[in-house]
């Protein structure tokens, strides 16, 4: 059984080290100087890179967080700190079954909901459709952590006469500060690589992103067009940007274990 | 600026007592507002989707979900291939996944050795961090390549008695979508098991070693049995992201909205098939139809992770149900 069941283990590493083999095999011949400081050739022409697609990431994660973070922490701080068990069952039910919904279904609503509107793809919608993902997953993470907290923290902050709303906020928020921002980061590392939403929202650009409200390249994007071309030249390339976006998610989790591997000794996170 | 610092000295004037009464409720509020967002947008996104596919849930009615034509061009809209494609690819991943995931689980939680059960914990983490558009690319350049010379052609030659086993050869197919979506849910699959295995008290474990029993049967018996309901719990979570699943699989299923018999052949997925169309098309019957799509595959999905959940919620914590 020992060998069965370990058998099963090296089954389920093995497509993670071919994977990473094969984008590190490839995409490390694929990358140059180029890469990360040109815009795309025309279709079908060798070289260019894909400097604004990799902006363009940086720049939907941001204005997803814009949107999600806040949203997200304040909801996990209210599912924690305020107790109706009733209703907290339902948002936390609600969350969790949001956090199933596929993330192709959240292209299309924010379509209908942002892009028709505006007549027109843009980076706004991306963001705001990476924002909507990241909010259950940020409510979740931060109402875990929350309740890691101390209660004697809660009790002594208000034996001192702090306002309910402060002692959350200064005491018990800020000693769970390390568990939230570790939240938040694997909500990002989560939505950096979510391709199927930034279809109908972001759209992809071949240029730079001038104005929020033009189409904006994302690293996926480019990533699934270059994949699904005809042309070897954009194969490479292909490679070349799962490589940027697989080191891109690999740090920021990296970064995460880091921070949580050091306990704060205050129940912070872990 | 301290904890120490607060604006209310033991004798108040009326006015800030008001003012930090007011504070209080408000920070209440607005916090209650952003966690009751999370019930809004499941409302958000369900009249959306209801709203884009009226005018064709009027026009096809059920036939939608019974037809077996896809026609754009000549306004046939039957969703019937996508919703096979979805459920076979789904259920091949389950078969392949599931008794991967429940194993290594097992081996984490029960076998594995100490120093070694961190490590392979991160591992599992990392690829399911792993961006499903570089699984995909991954899927079209190697597997798919990788399963046409190899491992389909074993196939046929082994099992070509059987129908599923049958017909060409393209590498693009239901049985390469169904293997790429079974990598993408092992780790979900693997994690929640892990958790529910973990949360198995070391109780059960030890009276059943106290009655002589084999580890075999220990596994079985007390561990296995008494986390049943969860990890029946974390396979159903699985289904979820499995019948969700869209870069990955649309890159190496084929898209062709067929019904074969062989997982040889070509298929096409519901959230494959609103990837490739929706950006392209204008207001029309088309795209009212491919909303309808979305909203089959929304209920799909809302339904087995709801299961899902209150599996797992009946498992691990009983005290927080509603009832």
């Amino acid at each position: 059984m020992q060998a069965v069941t370990c058998a099963c283990a090296l089954l389920v590493l093995l497509p993670l080290a071919l994977v990473f083999y094969q984008v590190l095999k490839s995409g490390i011949g694929a990358l140059n100087w180029a890469f990360f400081t040109q815009l795309p050739k025309p279709v079908g022409e060798a070289g260019g890179g894909m400097a604004n697609a990799i902006v363009g990431t940086i720049e939907l994660l941001g204005l997803a967080a814009l949107l999600g973070v806040p949203v997200g922490v304040c909801g996990g701080l209210f599912l924690s700190e305020y107790g109706y068990p009733r209703l907290n069952w339902w948002v936390r039910f609600a969350a969790d079954v949001l956090n199933g919904v596929p993330s192709i279904i959240w292209g299309m609503v924010v379509c209908a909901l942002v892009v028709v509107p505006m007549k027109g793809f843009s980076a706004w919608a991306g963001g705001i459709v990476l924002g909507f993902i990241m909010i259950p997953l940020i409510m979740r993470a931060t109402e875990e952590v929350l309740r890691l907290v101390p209660h004697g923290y809660r009790e002594a902050a208000l034996a001192l006469g702090i306002p309910l709303w402060r002692a959350i906020l200064q005491i018990v928020a800020r000693t769970a500060l390390k568990g939230i921002v570790t939240g938040i980061l694997l909500a990002l590392a989560r939505v950096a690589g979510e391709t199927a939403p930034l279809l109908f929202t972001a759209f992809g650009n071949r240029y730079w992103n001038h104005h929020l409200s033009e189409p904006i390249a994302a690293l996926p994007l480019q990533i699934f067009n270059y994949a699904i071309s005809p042309y070897e030249d954009s194969h490479r390339q292909a490679w070349a940007g799962a490589l940027v976006l697989l080191l891109m998610v690999a740090i920021i989790n990296i970064t995460v274990r880091a921070l949580t591997r050091e306990r704060p000794g205050n129940g912070g996170c872990d | 600026m301290g904890p120490m610092t607060t604006e209310s000295p033991p004798a108040v004037a009326p006015g800030a007592l008001w003012r930090r009464a007011a504070s209080e409720r408000v920070f209440k509020w607005l916090t209650l507002l952003m966690a009751l967002s999370v019930i809004a947008l499941i409302f958000i996104i369900g009249c959306e989707l209801a709203r884009g596919s009226q005018p064709a849930l009027r026009k096809f009615g059920w036939r939608f979900l019974a037809g077996t034509d896809w026609d754009p061009v000549n306004e046939q809209f039957g969703a019937l291939p996508f919703i096979f494609g979805t459920l076979v690819s789904s259920v091949i991943a389950l078969v392949i996944a599931v008794p991967l995931s429940i194993g290594t689980a097992l081996y984490l939680t029960e076998l594995a050795p100490q120093w070694l059960r961190p490590a392979l914990t991160l591992f599992i983490e990392l690829l399911a961090a792993v961006p499903s558009v570089i699984l995909g690319l991954w899927g079209i350049f190697i597997m798919v390549p990788w399963l046409r010379e190899h491992l389909f052609s074993w196939l046929r030659g082994a099992l070509g008695f059987v129908p599923l086993f049958q017909g060409p050869i393209y590498g693009v197919s239901m049985l390469a979508g169904g293997i790429i979506i079974a990598i993408m849910i092992l780790p979900i699959i693997t994690s929640v098991s892990r958790e529910v295995l973990r949360s198995v008290p070391g109780l059960q474990r030890e009276a059943a070693y106290a009655l002589g029993a084999t580890r075999w049967e220990v596994t079985r018996i007390a561990v296995l049995s008494y986390a049943k309901r969860g990890l029946f719990g974390a396979v159903i979570l699985g289904l979820g992201r499995a019948l969700g699943e869209t870069m990955a699989v649309t890159m190496v299923i084929g898209n062709r909205p067929e019904i074969a018999a062989s997982l040889f052949a070509p298929g096409y997925t519901l959230a494959s098939v609103v990837a490739n169309e929706f950006t392209e098309t204008p207001p029309s019957v088309h795209l009212e139809a491919l909303f309808e799509i979305g909203l089959v595959l929304l209920g799909i999905t809302l339904l087995v992770n709801a299961l899902a959940r209150l599996l797992l919620a009946a498992f691990s914590r009983p005290a927080l149900s509603p009832s």
